[in-house]
């Protein structure tokens, strides 16, 4: 019996999204074919790794991806310029966390003040995000993309509850937007529409099905991802081909997973490099459920998810 | 390609006895085509038919023992390419290299890291499957002494045999008789030795091809199916991440769109680099990508917990919720005036609401009551989450011995609960917590404060 590799015919494409300004503009996206299935179709694009920082000192993170940002990461540009200098991040992702309620409670003034020095002291692309409080997001989103605007950034994240303002926004700025919804590819879908009903093109979106971490739920973000990927291509469904973000490391270095000491739990193994590979494990599985784009913490993570795109492209 | 229904209809006796169990020959045949019947049901099929509708009638992906006694492990038996469509079927193996250059003492210790491998997971025990030994040395007579330290302390564990030598396989294999190994390292040059091992000692055999390509694959699994050995495991040669997705893919789709039987078994994978955590990566890759063995150079506990995590994820029953065993968790050490908070077993809203109460840095109870699974509003909706059962649950917990205080904090979103609680729980007030998880860690501080 010959053998006769069976390949697939996709129909759809994902929507390729470039974001920055040359020469640090980068796209990702734009495959017609199942993540590293090159062998069947084009991927013109590797996924884009970014780093994420925050607006206030990561007081929160626990102390193995606080440590290689000790000294720097009290000021978001110092932290910003380590991460492109030294680090050689390709994209950031700035985090507005302090501007939460229950936080440090900034100002969307003071949000846009750090969008603005942020962005004058890097050349790569920004990826800027809300404190994930819908309410508090619509007006810190409003003014964060006003000082962003025409520098090609990302922005997000519009969930249904306060789409609206946060698209409007996207949109007077010449902004790339990140639609979340809560891991169900109908909302998904439907989010979609309603954005690009409000006149937002499609193709300049990226779809955040909600992240989740290895052990925590991660198979639903998996498959829901499975599932975005397979409408786009084999159903040619438009409204699921922009690419998709994976918010991996917010998830990540939350859990008891990946902040137990072995002295507290033996039979776990060591803390440091339990986290950092629970970070890469986490990534490297939605990246082959379909993410185009990871935000990520820890370098040592990040480095060994960019060696295996290298070793998947 | 399968048969359909009516193609198996014309193989049956057409005498509608219903000793099979079905209404008519043609009801049957239907059942045999979408793999929900046996044959062996049909006491007087022909063998002929016999013959022609067992194979088609067989798993696309052949089920395959590894290893013997309570250890043995079944492999193979996939139907899907996507876990959403149904549930990956046999959770991949595990093993550990081992090779025979090793001093006797590091394969002592790497035995006993093997042996010592198992932890509990959400209810599952989780462990190093087996051991794949190496004949790295290509002295069969060293690799005999090896298989022989390791068969004696680890009696117990499925082993692959490594080695293109048909006398060194046979050196060691024997050691494992009856124990259902598998010989890996057949190939064009040495496939007729090899299959005369497999079928003495009853092991299967891992066919490699090391980069000849699936056609090539094919064509030496269908040489040894003729030389009468029908178990065995599949290496393609890959060893590069972009490689494992293509061949696993292929395989995977030939096997089950094509019924291609030449492909249609396990597939093994050689993940072993340098880089540890890059190790663990590559492993990942096989994990989600159709691998059914993955071989690995070593097992620190680290890794061992990623990758049994992420196993354990993506061979979930996507349909049935994964759930948590129904009791008081302890987070810190909480005394009897911490808080306690009230939450369903649905796996996902359990690790989400521990994560926050975790978070919160506030020593504190969770009590988990059993809801069959569902979510906190799916729970409350479907008659599971009531006062009634929250008060009988709270009284049958014992948790009233550990707290002095009766305060219950119950999910925002069920607040229409407090009352009743009140009225079934005596003595207790109901505080309405949070809507969503993430208030959790605010709220907690606030009330302790």
């Amino acid at each position: 019996m010959a053998f006769i590799p069976p390949k697939e015919a996709y129909s759809g494409k994902v929507f390729a999204v470039s974001i920055g300004i040359a020469p640090a503009e980068v796209t990702f996206g734009g495959e017609n074919v199942l993540p590293f299935h090159a062998f069947e179709g084009i991927a013109p694009n590797r996924p884009i790794i970014a780093y994420e920082i925050q607006d206030v000192s990561p007081a929160d993170w626990p102390e193995i991806v606080q440590k290689p940002y000790k000294d720097i990461s009290n000021d978001s540009v110092s932290w910003a310029k380590f991460c492109q200098d030294n680090l050689k991040a390709k994209t950031l992702a700035l985090r507005l966390i302090g501007t939460h309620p229950d936080r440090e409670n900034r100002s969307p003034e003071e949000a846009a003040k750090t969008v603005r020095d942020v962005l004058s002291a890097i050349s790569i692309p920004l990826i800027i995000l809300g404190s994930n409080h819908a309410e508090k997001d619509a007006s810190v989103l409003v003014a964060a993309a006003e000082a962003a605007k025409d520098k090609n950034c990302i922005i997000g994240k519009a969930q249904e509850a306060n789409y609206k303002t946060i698209v409007a926004a996207a949109m007077a700025n010449n902004l790339k937007l990140i639609a979340m919804s809560e891991l169900d590819i109908n909302l998904s879908k439907q989010l979609n529409i309603l954005i690009t009903q409000m006149g937002f093109d499609k193709k300049r979106l990226i779809t955040d099905p909600m992240s989740s971490a290895l052990g925590y739920g991660l198979e639903y973000t998996y498959s829901v991802m499975e599932r975005i990927r397979l409408a786009a291509l084999m159903q040619n469904d438009v409204t699921m081909q922009p690419p998709m973000l994976g918010d991996i490391g917010m998830y990540v270095w939350k859990i008891k997973e990946t902040q137990a000491s072995e002295t507290d739990v033996p039979q776990w193994g060591n803390v440091e490099e339990r986290g950092i590979t629970w970070e890469a494990v986490t990534a490297t599985a939605l990246l082959l459920a379909g993410a185009e784009l990871l935000i990520m913490r820890h370098p040592k993570s990040v480095d060994a998810v960019e060696k295996m795109i290298e070793e998947l492209t | 390609m399968a048969l359909t229904g009516v193609d198996i209809f014309k193989l049956l006796p057409k005498t509608n006895c219903k000793k099979c169990g079905f209404p008519t020959c043609l009801a049957f045949a239907m059942k045999l085509a979408q793999r929900q019947a046996s044959l062996d049901l049909c006491p007087d099929v022909s063998e002929e038919a016999k013959q022609k509708l067992g194979e088609a009638s067989a798993p696309p992906v052949r089920p395959v023992t590894f290893g013997a006694g309570d250890k043995a492990i079944k492999m193979g038996e996939e139907t899907v390419l996507f876990r959403h469509d149904k549930r990956f079927v046999n959770p991949c193996v595990f093993a550990l290299e081992i090779k025979d250059t090793l001093s006797e003492a590091d394969i002592s210790n790497k035995v006993e890291e093997v042996l010592n491998s198992e932890i509990e997971r959400v209810g599952q025990r989780l462990r190093i499957d087996a051991i794949a030994l190496m004949n790295d040395s290509k002295d069969p007579v060293r690799f005999e002494a090896v298989a022989k330290a390791v068969a004696t302390k680890a009696p117990e564990v499925p082993v692959v045999i490594c080695t293109f030598n048909p006398q060194a396989a046979e050196a060691a294999v024997k050691l494992f008789a009856d124990k259902k190994p598998i010989v890996y390292g057949v190939n064009s040059e040495n496939v007729e030795a090899m299959s005369n091992i497999a079928k003495i000692y009853k092991a299967t055999l891992g066919i490699t091809t090391l980069g000849g390509g699936l056609d090539k694959l094919s064509d030496l699994t269908e040489k040894v199916k003729s030389l009468g050995v029908a178990d065995m495991v599949i290496d393609s040669g890959a060893r590069k991440a972009k490689e494992i997705i293509e061949h696993n893919t292929l395989i995977r789709r030939a096997a089950i769109r094509k019924n291609f039987k030449p492909l249609g078994y396990p597939i093994i994978t050689f993940a072993q680099r340098e880089d540890n955590l890059f190790e663990t990566l590559i492993a990942s890759v096989g994990v989600a990508k159709y691998s059914s063995i993955i071989v690995i150079s070593s097992i620190e506990k680290w890794k061992n917990l990623a990758l049994f995590t992420l196993r354990q994820n993506l061979y979930t029953d996507p349909q049935v919720p994964m759930q948590v065993e129904q009791k008081i968790y302890k987070f810190g050490e909480p005394k009897s005036d911490s808080p306690l908070l009230i939450t369903t077993n649905f796996s996902l809203t359990y690790f989400i609401v521990s994560g926050e109460v975790e978070n919160s840095k506030v020593p504190s109870y969770l009590a988990v009551m059993d809801c069959e699974g569902l979510s906190v509003l799916t729970a409350w909706a479907a008659g599971k989450f009531t006062a009634a059962k929250i008060a009988e649950f709270i009284k049958e917990s014992g948790v009233e011995n550990d707290i002095a205080h009766r305060e219950l904090v119950i999910p925002g979103y069920v607040a229409i609960l407090s009352g009743a609680i009140e009225d079934k729980l005596e003595g207790w007030k109901v505080i309405v917590g949070p809507r969503e998880a993430n208030g959790i860690p605010a709220f907690l501080r606030l009330r302790t404060a």
